[in-house]
């Protein structure tokens, strides 16, 4: 079914998305027009496939559940923020904090991501095939972030647990940031990241970041500092 | 918040159309700034008249002109809502301080080729309202307010010129302009709002002096302490630069007809040929800038 957000209103069409006919159950649907509009397939629950025709703004496919969602363009800030499960594929650039907060499912970037990809990410897979910018998984918590190209400065700043695996030149480190082994178990789990995200290319061309655990706990020689 | 939008024409093609283009690009810049609205557009004359571009804050046109007859040789007075456009041969060095003895109007603009008009209201009235649709250039400038520190007024509205074709505007929110207006005061600078923006316009123009455009922006880069994206005019094109946090955001399409620049991309999905454009996200802390 085609979505045409020239005629329809942009609340009907996310009203349809999130209320499929289940009678019907047609699970396919085009976005078309998206115009850079803001929140295009937010809060979807279904599993469905959406292919958006274009570039689109802010927060699209926010909340995400069980969806498919294609975006044949550009996205502005936050997409897939606080996804839950299901999968978004950017074929373009995304603006900054994309996949922001998001418990889970997969967001792959075929261009760049800019800054603060995935702060504060809380379980989700984000795979970016261009270059992340600075402040990327700013205290990320847990999930994967796979960079094919650079990062920014202050990578990982704050971080918890999230595991990121970067194949070109990294600006900086953020704090409590830094480069570890790169075990079996961790090669096993990015090949299989690569592989849903298409790509061929050898776990062993990546290096891991991930947390010192320095800041976890007050460190009682740092208190004359406060 | 704050909306802003730019165009630059590569080519002549657009720039009868240039106008209407921008005035898109405000509107739909509404919901980041609904308080003012303001757009500076760039149309050389090529010879030696100066436009001045004239708030009339509540006098009457009819008044202004009798005035500034006696006191000034008009080449032509246009009256645009309430704003007016006088050219004139004489200098501004000359008529900058017989407009200062007016007590109520303001001055928003001046130079070669540089009209400005700004006005409080929500940008669909206010590009109604001068009628931006008719005007042509080469490029122009525009901003939608949504007002933060300082009151809702024409003072307070972008874009800030405070010098020769010179004209800028802002999304963000400076925190050292105090003291910045302090010293810029000393060494000669006037202000006439409490605005955060106005203060970077004067910082700006005051290093044009010794500098070009991309050299000022990238010392503003040391002096300008806060949250911005700046898109800064002269007579021949214009400039960009984000803070380095990055916060306020800022989207670029260039094609071979023009460079058009927005906060949001739904700013540009109007215009031309987009979706064949080159888009990308100015980097933070890098100047990019495009002049004749």
């Amino acid at each position: 079914m085609i979505l045409d957000l020239k005629k329809l209103k942009l609340r009907s069409v996310n009203e349809k998305l999130q209320n499929i006919d289940r009678k019907k159950n047609k699970r396919d649907f085009i976005i078309s027009n998206p115009e850079g509009n803001h929140a295009i397939c937010a809060g979807l629950t279904e599993n469905i496939d959406v292919t958006i025709k274009g570039h689109v703004g802010y927060y699209c496919a926010g909340m995400n559940q069980n969806a498919n969602i294609i975006v044949d363009g550009n996205v502005g800030t936050g997409v897939a923020e606080n996804m839950m499960s299901g999968k978004v594929h950017v074929k373009g650039n995304a603006s900054q904090s994309a996949g922001a907060t998001a418990h889970g499912g997969i967001l792959i970037i075929d261009g760049d991501a800019s800054s603060r990809c995935g702060i504060s990410m809380k379980g989700i897979d984000i795979i970016v095939k261009g270059s992340v910018g600075h402040m990327s998984a700013f205290m990320a918590q847990s999930g994967n972030l796979v960079v094919f190209g650079d990062a920014g400065e202050a990578l990982g700043d704050s971080l918890y647990e999230t595991d990121i695996y970067v194949k070109g030149k990294v600006k900086s480190l953020g704090a409590d940031c830094k480069e570890k082994k790169m075990s079996k178990k961790h090669k096993t789990k990015l090949k299989e990241l690569l592989k849903k995200a298409g790509s061929n290319i050898k776990p062993e061309q990546f290096k891991r970041y991930g947390s010192a655990r320095k800041l976890y706990n007050f460190n009682i020689d740092n208190v004359s500092n406060y | 918040m704050c909306g802003i939008v730019g165009i630059y024409l590569k080519s002549i093609k657009f720039e009868k159309s240039l106008g209407g283009m921008l005035s898109k690009m405000l509107v739909s810049m509404e919901s980041r700034g609904p308080d003012s609205a303001g757009f500076a557009i760039y149309n050389s004359e090529k010879n030696k008249i100066y436009k001045y571009s004239i708030c009339l804050n509540g006098m009457s046109f009819e008044k202004f002109v009798k005035e500034i007859k006696n006191k000034v040789k008009i080449t032509n007075i246009d009256k645009n809502s309430d704003h007016v456009i006088l050219k004139s041969i004489e200098k501004p060095n000359k008529i900058l301080p017989i407009l200062e003895d007016f007590s109520t109007i303001s001055l928003v603009g001046y130079g070669k080729s540089i009209e400005i008009f700004k006005q409080v209201g929500s940008p669909s009235k206010i590009v109604k309202k001068f009628n931006l649709d008719n005007f042509s250039g080469t490029h122009a400038i525009g901003h939608t307010r949504m007002a933060t520190e300082s009151a809702i007024t024409t003072d307070g509205s972008h874009p800030y010129s405070t010098g020769e074709d010179e004209c800028l505007v802002h999304n963000g929110s400076l925190s050292n302009h105090n003291n910045l207006r302090r010293k810029l005061k000393k060494s000669g600078s006037k202000f006439s709002s409490d605005n955060d923006t106005e203060v970077a316009a004067g910082y700006i123009s005051d290093s044009l002096k010794k500098r070009n455009l991309k050299q000022t922006l990238n010392k503003g880069l040391n002096d300008l302490d806060g949250f911005y994206t700046f898109i800064a005019g002269t007579h021949s094109g214009f400039a960009v630069l984000r803070d380095e946090i990055a916060c306020k955001p800022a989207v670029i399409a260039e094609t071979k007809d023009y460079v058009a620049i927005s906060s949001e991309f739904q700013a540009m999905a109007h215009l031309p040929n987009v979706n064949n454009a080159k888009i990308f996200e100015p980097e933070p802390g890098i100047v990019y800038s495009w002049e004749k």
